[in-house]
Parts: C-alpha cells; sequence; structure tokens
C-alpha cells in the first residue's frame, strides 16, 4: 500500500460522513465527529508503514521525500487536532449553524486533509493548483459554517473575495511562468532558470505573481489584510485550521518553488532572494506592531501569525549554509514543527473559554488563573513559547532564523526580525500577566474533559521538550531532502 | 550524571511540586536546604582542584552544536554558594504569603543555578531568561505600590532587560558565529575558548564584540547609563524577589563578562576607546549613584542606589583586568550578593511592620528591637567595606588590582581608582546616617518596631555569619580559584 492510498481513503471517508449526514439525519454528531478522527489516527498511524514506491506514471508529477513525508504527518496531526477541538466546541458552535449541524465540519477536514498531504507531495504546478484549490474550497464553507454569526458570514464573504482572486493571480503566474520556461513541473521550471537563454524579464514577472498569489495563502505582507478578520471571525477550529494547517500547506508549495526559482545559476536568484527579504520583513513588522494594540486575543493570536509567516519567509529567503544540518526547507519545517503546538494550545485556551461562556477579550482572561491554573499554565507556556522565550520550543526556530540571517549577512531583515520578536514579547505577556492578575472580576472555574486535558498536555509538554531536546526532530528533517528523494 | 545537575533540577522540580498543590514552605524549604547542602559538598570536593569539574554534557543538536552541558569551576561554584544561600533566606523569611511567592523564589533561584552551572552558551542564556521572568510578573503582581505603578514600574523593567537581553543575544550569537571558524556552529563555551585561545579575532573586531556584550551584559547589572531600571524595581519588588534578584540574578551579567566575555575577548577589554568607556560609565555608577544615594529621603531608595552604585566597583576590576582585581571582583559579587539580600530582607520586615521607610518618620528603633538592630548593622558595614566582613577583601583587593601597574605615571586607570575611593566615603556618609537615624536616636513619630521571632532570625543570622566568615578568613573562597582568571 502506498501514501496516496491514504490520502484517497481520506477523501473517500469524508464523502461518506456527509452521505451518511444528508440521507441519515438520526446518526449523532458525535459519532460523525468520532468516526472522523478514528479515520484520521488510523491515516496517521499507517503513515510510517506505508511504502514510498510510486507507481511510474505518477513519478512526474509525485514525490515522496522526506519534506513530503514529514508535511504528511503534520497536516494528519493538525487534522486530528482541529476534529477534536470541534467536538469540544460543539455544545457552543451549533447555536450558530443551520438546525445545529455540524456535519460538514466533520468531513470537509478530512478532506482539506487529503489535499494538504497531496500538496505536500505535489511537483509540478499544476498539482499545486488543483490541490490547493481542493483546501481553499473547502476553507470557504468552512470560515462561513456558523452562518447565525454576522462575524462568520463577514469572515467568510472576505475570505471569498480575496481568496479567489489570489487564485487569479497565482493561475495568471503559472501561466507566465510557463510561457517563459516552457515547463509546468519544478524540475523543469530549475532546469529552464539556470539557462542564461531564458527570458529573465517574463520568468520574473511570473515569479513574482507566483509569490504574491502564494503570498495571499500564507499571509505574507503586503496580502496580510484578511488575516484578522477572517481569524477572529471564523469558528475557532477552523481558525486553528487555517492557521496551522493551510499556513504549513503554503509553506510546503513556496518551499519547492523556491527551491526551483533559486536553484544554483538561477537567472532571477537575486531578485526573488531580494522579494523574500522585503516581503518577509514586512510582514513580520506588519504582524507585531499592531499586535501590540489589540485587545481580543483571538485577533492578537491572527496578527502573531502573520508576524510567524514573516519569520518563515526570511527563513526561506536564507538559501543553505553549511554550518547548519537543517536547509533552509528544514529550518521551515522545524519552525512549523514547533508552531504546531503552541498555536493549537492557545486556541484551545481560547475555545475552552467559549465553550464555558467566556469571551475572546483580554478582559476575559484577567484573573483567569486564580481559579483555573491549569488552563492559565497551559496558555501560559503556549503564549511563551509563541513569544520566543528560551527553553521553549519557539525559541529554536526563531534562533535558527535569526543565525541563519546574521549568517548571510542580512542585517536589515535581521534588524526588522529582532524589533518583531521584542514587540512579541510585549503583547505575549501582557496577556499572561492579565492571567495571573489578583484584583478584579473573578472568573468562574471552567470545566473541560480528562481527553482535552490531557491533549493540551501533550501539546504543552511537546513544546517544552522540543525547547530543550529539538535533537529528534531534526533526525526526522535532516539529511536535507533533497538528498533522499525516494523514487 | 553530575552532581550539578540534581542541584539545577531541585528548585525547578520543587516549584512545580508546590504549583501541583504540594504544601509550599517544606517543600521550597526543604528543597533550598538540600541544593545548599548539595553546592557545599561539590565546593568541598572541589577545593584544591583547578579547571573545570563535574562536568556532564548531553547533546540536544548535532549542528549548530548544542548540549545541556554542566560544569563548574571556582566562580561557578562561589556563585552557586551565594545563590543557594540566598535562597534558603528569602525563601525562609516568606511568610503568610500565597504559594506565587515560593514557586517564584525557587524559579529565580533555579534558574540562576543553571545560568551559573552550565558551560553551553544557549543554556547559559536561557537559564537566566527563565529567572528573568517570574522577576517582572511578581513585580507587576505583588509589588509594593499601587497597581498602576507597580505595573509601570514592571514594564520599565521588562523593556529595559528585555532590551538587554535582546544586545546581550546578538552580540552571543555574533561571537558564535566569528568563533565557530567556518564550518560548524558551536555553543560549547570551552570549544569556543579553545578557539579563541588559537585563532584570537582581530583586535578590533574584539573591542566591537566586547562592547555589544558589555551593553548588553551590563544593562543587567545596571551599569550606568542604563542603570535607571535598579532603583524603583527593587523599591516596588517583594522582599524575597528583591533579595534574589539583587543578590544573585545581578551578578549573572558579571559573571557572564567574567567567562565569556574576557576569556574570548582578552584583547578587546583592553582597547582603549573600549576601556575609557567602561571606566566612564562605572565612574557614573560610582559618583553619580553615590551622590544621588546620599539624596534619598527613604531607606529601600538607599538601599537600591546603592546597590547600583556597588556594581561600580566590579567593573572597575573588569576594566583593569589584572589577576587579583578579577578575583577581587569575583569576591566581592559573593559579598555584595549576600550583603544586600541581608539588607533587603530585614528592610522588608521592617515596612511590613511599621509601613513606611521614609526617614523622617522613622527613630530610635534599637530599643526595642535590639537584635534586629545588629543584624541590620551587619548589612550596614558590610555594605561601607569595614574590615572584618568579606566586602572588605573584595574590594581591597580591586583596589589594590587596580592600581598595581602605577609606574611613575598616572593612566586613565589610575585617576579612575583615585576618584572610585571617594565612592567609599560616600557609602559610609549614607549608610551611617540611615543607620543612626533610623536605630538610634528620639522615635520620630512614636513608629516603633519588636524584634522577629527566634526562627524568623534564622535566615538573616545565615547571611550574617556568612559575612563574618568569609570576612574573617576570605581564603575560603579565594582557594577555589587558584588558577589566573
Amino acid at each position: 500500500m502506498s501514501v496516496f492510498t491514504l490520502e484517497a481513503g481520506l477523501a473517500l471517508l469524508g464523502l461518506v460522513l456527509l452521505m451518511i449526514e444528508a440521507f441519515q439525519p438520526d446518526v449523532s454528531r458525535r459519532t460523525l465527529g468520532l468516526t472522523a478522527i478514528a479515520g484520521a489516527a488510523l491515516a496517521l498511524m499507517l503513515l510510517p508503514f506505508c511504502g514510498t514506491t510510486l507507481p511510474a506514471f505518477m513519478q512526474p508529477w509525485h514525490q515522496l521525500d522526506t519534506l513530503a513525508l514529514f508535511y504528511k504527518g503534520f497536516a494528519l496531526v493538525t487534522t486530528l487536532l482541529v476534529l477534536w477541538l470541534t467536538l469540544e466546541c460543539a455544545p457552543y458552535l451549533t447555536r450558530f449553524t443551520l438546525e445545529g449541524k455540524l456535519a460538514e465540519m466533520f468531513s470537509l477536514p478530512l478532506i482539506v486533509c487529503a489535499g494538504m498531504m497531496w500538496m505536500a507531495s505535489a511537483r509540478d504546478l499544476v498539482t499545486v493548483f488543483v490541490t490547493l484549490e481542493l483546501v481553499t474550497v473547502s476553507f470557504y464553507v468552512l470560515v462561513a459554517f456558523a452562518r447565525k454569526s454576522a462575524f462568520s458570514l463577514e469572515a467568510g464573504v472576505k475570505y471569498l473575495i480575496l481568496g479567489a482572486l489570489s487564485t487569479g493571480v497565482l493561475v495568471f503566474g503559472i501561466a507566465w511562468i510557463y510561457g517563459a520556461t516552457g515547463a509546468m513541473s519544478f524540475d523543469g521550471i530549475a532546469k529552464a532558470l539556470a539557462n542564461p537563454a531564458t527570458s529573465k524579464a517574463t520568468a520574473l514577472f511570473g515569479a513574482a505573481l507566483l509569490l504574491c498569489g502564494l503570498g495571499f495563502k500564507v499571509a505574507a505582507a503586503p496580502f496580510h489584510m484578511w488575516v484578522p478578520d477572517v481569524y477572529q471571525g471564523a469558528p475557532t477550529p477552523v481558525t486553528v485550521f487555517l492557521s496551522v494547517g493551510s499556513k504549513a500547506a503554503g509553506f510546503v508549495v513556496l518551499t519547492r518553488a523556491l527551491d526551483a526559482f533559486l536553484v544554483p545559476g538561477s537567472i532571477i536568484a537575486s531578485e526573488v532572494k531580494a522579494l523574500l527579504l522585503v516581503t518577509g520583513s514586512l510582514t513580520v513588522l506588519l504582524g507585531s506592531l499592531p499586535a501590540m494594540f489589540q485587545t481580543s486575543v483571538k485577533r492578537l493570536l491572527a496578527y502573531s501569525s502573520i508576524s510567524h509567516a514573516g519569520y518563515l519567509i526570511l527563513a526561506l529567503a536564507c538559501r543553505d549554509s553549511a554550518r547548519f544540518d537543517l536547509s533552509s526547507g528544514g529550518i521551515v519545517a522545524f519552525y512549523l514543527a514547533t508552531y504546531l503546538p503552541m498555536t493549537v494550545l492557545g486556541f484551545f485556551g481560547l475555545g475552552l473559554m467559549r465553550v464555558n461562556g467566556l469571551g475572546e477579550d483580554l478582559k476575559d482572561f484577567t484573573g483567569l488563573a486564580k481559579r483555573n491554573p491549569l488552563l492559565a499554565l497551559l496558555v501560559t507556556i503556549s503564549f511563551a513559547s509563541l513569544a520566543g522565550l528560551p527553553l521553549t520550543a519557539g525559541f529554536l526556530g526563531k534562533l535558527f532564523v535569526f543565525l541563519g540571517l546574521a549568517d548571510h549577512g542580512y542585517w536589515g531583515a535581521l534588524s526588522c526580525a529582532v524589533i518583531a520578536a521584542a514587540a512579541g514579547f510585549y503583547y505575549y505577556f501582557k496577556t499572561i500577566l492579565a492571567m495571573y492578575t489578583t484584583e478584579g472580576t473573578d472568573v468562574p472555574a471552567l470545566s473541560f474533559s480528562v481527553v482535552t486535558k490531557t491533549v493540551a498536555g501533550v501539546l504543552a509538554l511537546s513544546i517544552l521538550i522540543l525547547g530543550v531536546y529539538p535533537k529528534p526532530l531534526q533526525k526526522v528533517l535532516m539529511p536535507a531532502p533533497a538528498a533522499v528523494a525516494i523514487k | 550524571m553530575s552532581i550539578l545537575e540534581i542541584i539545577i533540577a531541585l528548585p525547578l522540580i520543587a516549584a512545580l511540586a508546590v504549583w501541583a498543590g504540594a504544601p509550599a514552605r517544606p517543600v521550597s524549604l526543604g528543597a533550598t536546604f538540600v541544593n545548599l547542602a548539595l553546592v557545599l559538598f561539590a565546593t568541598v570536593q572541589y577545593a584544591g582542584k583547578t579547571g573545570l569539574a563535574f562536568t556532564n554534557s548531553r547533546p540536544i543538536l548535532e549542528n549548530p552544536a548544542m548540549s545541556f552541558a554542566v560544569g563548574a569551576d571556582g566562580v561557578s561554584l562561589i556563585l552557586a554558594l551565594l545563590t543557594t544561600l540566598v535562597m534558603l533566606a528569602a525563601v525562609w523569611q516568606i511568610e503568610d504569603r500565597p504559594d506565587i511567592f515560593h514557586i517564584a523564589s525557587l524559579l529565580i533561584g533555579g534558574g540562576a543555578l543553571g545560568a551559573f552551572l552550565t558551560t553551553d552558551v544557549f543554556f547559559i542564556y536561557a537559564f537566566h531568561e527563565l529567572a528573568l521572568i517570574p522577576t517582572f510578573l511578581m513585580i507587576a503582581l505583588h509589588g509594593r505600590a499601587e497597581p498602576a505603578q507597580r505595573k509601570a514600574v514592571a514594564w520599565k523593567t521588562t523593556i529595559y532587560l528585555g532590551a538587554g537581553s535582546l544586545v546581550l543575544l546578538a552580540g552571543l550569537a555574533w561571537a558564535v558565529l566569528e568563533f565557530s571558524g567556518g564550518a560548524k556552529l558551536t555553543f560549547d563555551l570551552e570549544a569556543l575558548r579553545n578557539q579563541a585561545r588559537l585563532t584570537p579575532l582581530p583586535v578590533d573586531k574584539q573591542a566591537q564584540i566586547y562592547f555589544v556584550l558589555l551593553v548588553g551584559f551590563g544593562t543587567l547589572v545596571s551599569l550606568f547609563p542604563f542603570h535607571s531600571w535598579a532603583a524603583p524595581a527593587y523599591a516596588t519588588a517583594p522582599t524575597p524577589v528583591a533579595m534574589l534578584h539583587s543578590g544573585v540574578l545581578k551578578k549573572f551579567g558579571l559573571y557572564g563578562l567574567l567567562r565569556i566575555a574576557l576569556p574570548l575577548l582578552p584583547q578587546g577589554a583592553q582597547v582603549p576607546w573600549v576601556q575609557n568607556a567602561l571606566l566612564l560609565m562605572l565612574l557614573g555608577n560610582i559618583l553619580v549613584m553615590g551622590l544621588v544615594t546620599i539624596h534619598a529621603h527613604r531607606l529601600d531608595d538607599t538601599l537600591a542606589n546603592s546597590s547600583v552604585m556597588h556594581m561600580g566597583y566590579i567593573f572597575l576590576a573588569f576594566a583593569a583586568g589584572t589577576d587579583i582585581a578579577l578575583k577581587g571582583a569575583v569576591l566581592l559579587m559573593f559579598a555584595h550578593g549576600v550583603s544586600i539580600a541581608l539588607i533587603f530582607g530585614l528592610c522588608g520586615r521592617m515596612r511590613n511592620q511599621l509601613g513606611t521607610l521614609e526617614y523622617s518618620k522613622l527613630g530610635g528603633l534599637a530599643a526595642h528591637a535590639p537584635a534586629f538592630t545588629v543584624l541590620f548593622a551587619f548589612g550596614v558595614f558590610a555594605s561601607i567595606g569595614l574590615p572584618g566582613l568579606t566586602n572588605f577583601a573584595g574590594e581591597l583587593m580591586i583596589f589594590a588590582g587596580s592600581f598595581a601597574g602605577f609606574k611613575g605615571t598616572l593612566t586613565h586607570l589610575h585617576w579612575t581608582v583615585i576618584l572610585a575611593l571617594w565612592g567609599v566615603v560616600m557609602s559610609a556618609v549614607y549608610m551611617l546616617r540611615a543607620y543612626r537615624g533610623i536605630f538610634h536616636g528620639g522615635a520620630n513619630t512614636g513608629l516603633f518596631m519588636i524584634d522577629p521571632a527566634l526562627s524568623q532570625r534564622v535566615p538573616f543570622i545565615l547571611l550574617a555569619t556568612t559575612l563574618l566568615v568569609t570576612g574573617c578568613c576570605p581564603w575560603l573562597l579565594l582557594n577555589l580559584m587558584k588558577t589566573a582568571l
């Protein structure tokens, strides 16, 4: 059995659940949710045992290297967490859905997951486009799912319009690249770009459009405007999915595309690098600085997610250095692996507060620690890691990015990143401080299930363990992805 | 498994246990007491040896090479001893406060121990940050001022120390990148030091990196002009936090200069523009802050500013760079830590009992609190540098060591020593005046205080005895530093 059967299986399971919901209304949503979770968990367990051989006809547009396998696992873990959070948030979410139904919230994530897994293996731009659309179109539905809530609808409309626009730009870029290089596959593009005879202006225009289109998906400045509204309006589980899953998917495609654009001898290498450095610097600043003035924690996390995207783009701008065992794609993967537990944990906290009748504003966090020491500690760990406090996973990711920038002598970008990190300390610790304040309102003790406690505890532990013992993760990500392309 | 790993882990585990609901006082007292015993044991074992001992390394990444590596030489053991002593006293004197006081004290102490006993730059930096966070939180949440004011103080401290840490991180990263020799990045301090011995950097680059590190570490130690966070922070911080931060954590910046900056960049410190800048800054600490301290109207203000001022002497030793001066600096770091923790602890008690620390409202307290007065006198006289107490030994070695190169012409360094000596006079003026005003003479407003219960005197007696013992026998500590620093 090969990995792509898992992906097909997941998509099929999503369709089956959709049909069950439509024609068997008496099946409870808990059953549906648990089935979806069981399916995803099974796929995750089978993933390491799947063969990595591909039939000959697939090889031109599909690959199974270390990076692809890593992102497939990443997508599955994210989906599992999102599905569980959806189940936990169901009592609150159903108030805003039609007839209190939730089925698509369990089936669509499976289809999104299949799309993200497929995308990680993409070897040409057509596959990228198809899988990206599979993911994005599913997200249009998910974002607007709480349709009785005006915020969710607003978020849905914004995401739809900007998403469609970015898709258009992306296709336009793909067309130009095809025109310039005569190739759709990343290998072919790389080969053409290394050839000085290729038209530089055409290729550059296409690459820039492609980067703009992908920039929308990963929320890179100046295409980040939609993020705060959409993240705030979407149901919290969907926000997690957008912020972790969709972002990781965007970055895997970016990694692949940049591997081609920045191939040794590429005629557009220096321009693309400059573009990345400027975009990355802008993104960290435009994410971090506005975040300092947010009063809604959910919105704050949205801005923080923009700023994290900025660090990742800066990491991509640092091409491979002999001084690290991690390639720049590896650093991005490492950063995302540390970003997953901390972001999901932060949103878990938000979701659980919502279910218990609290809001998502800073004032709702005031005095949280008094009656909920465990929840407060978990959120503290998550936010400290997002801020990049040493001994948490978040610090190492940032350290790699900073060292890479310093190693290449990108001092301007480095100073922007440092300013953004300093601002980050302010807004994350503002929230932490609020939680431990003793004066003011009394937050009641919140209740949440044992499984949720365990899941959140595991996420927190993984943040702390990765912060002091990152070696296993580095083992997974190395040697450099290109070196072990498995045929 | 090294004994140092247990020493680092114990307070952190105890903090976790207290958070999880274990009885706060017995657990934290037990852990700090055991920790003091362990450090004493390690110190006795180390006596007579040289170089790093108790080393153990657990790699966490291969490239860039990072490892959880522990190891201690005389300097780190002296500072570990200081940490465990002050931690025991700080935890002991907590009375009827929420558990978070114990947790914070254990975390600050544990973080400081980690910073002093690890030998990997990554962990040295990380443990220091770990210790800073509870400091900020405690000032903001339990500081002794109105909520708005203590939050302002906490943010001021956070911004200063956060910015200082970032500058420090930049300097450390720069050093790591420069020293790793092109191939592989390493954060291992020993490897970096070897590299510095074998292939030293060009002198002007050494000077630049040293200056960045000086500003970074200096901000953490309240080096003039990056000092203005310190006085309000210590005046506002809850007692155990003030004791631990001023007594122990602030020494981290000095320790970093001594352990990282000076060995890696030995010539950088002696480049004229760097040395002159440092001399000017430390004169700011001693003379400007000395005058500020003389004009303080409250005891906590006096103490906080005097603690800033005394850092100047230690920087003088770094500027001089002679072996005697550096050893004196380590001695003074220990002595200052113990004495300032002693006075801050007593000062916190006074504030709890009297509700004010204004000189104009206090007087004649010795009448009903003779034991308290004697303990306070120990701290005061140590700060002034009275012979027989440790501070004297340290200051004497620094002054003598810094003046050692005198050959008939006075250099900038020698002029600085001459000016710095006036700091001793200023300390005597403000400390003795405060002591006389508070404890002797008539009661100004009818406020009076009584001696603490016997069990509450123990932590202070412990610190005072330490000052006396190491003051009379400074060789106890100096023997731990047999080789040149």
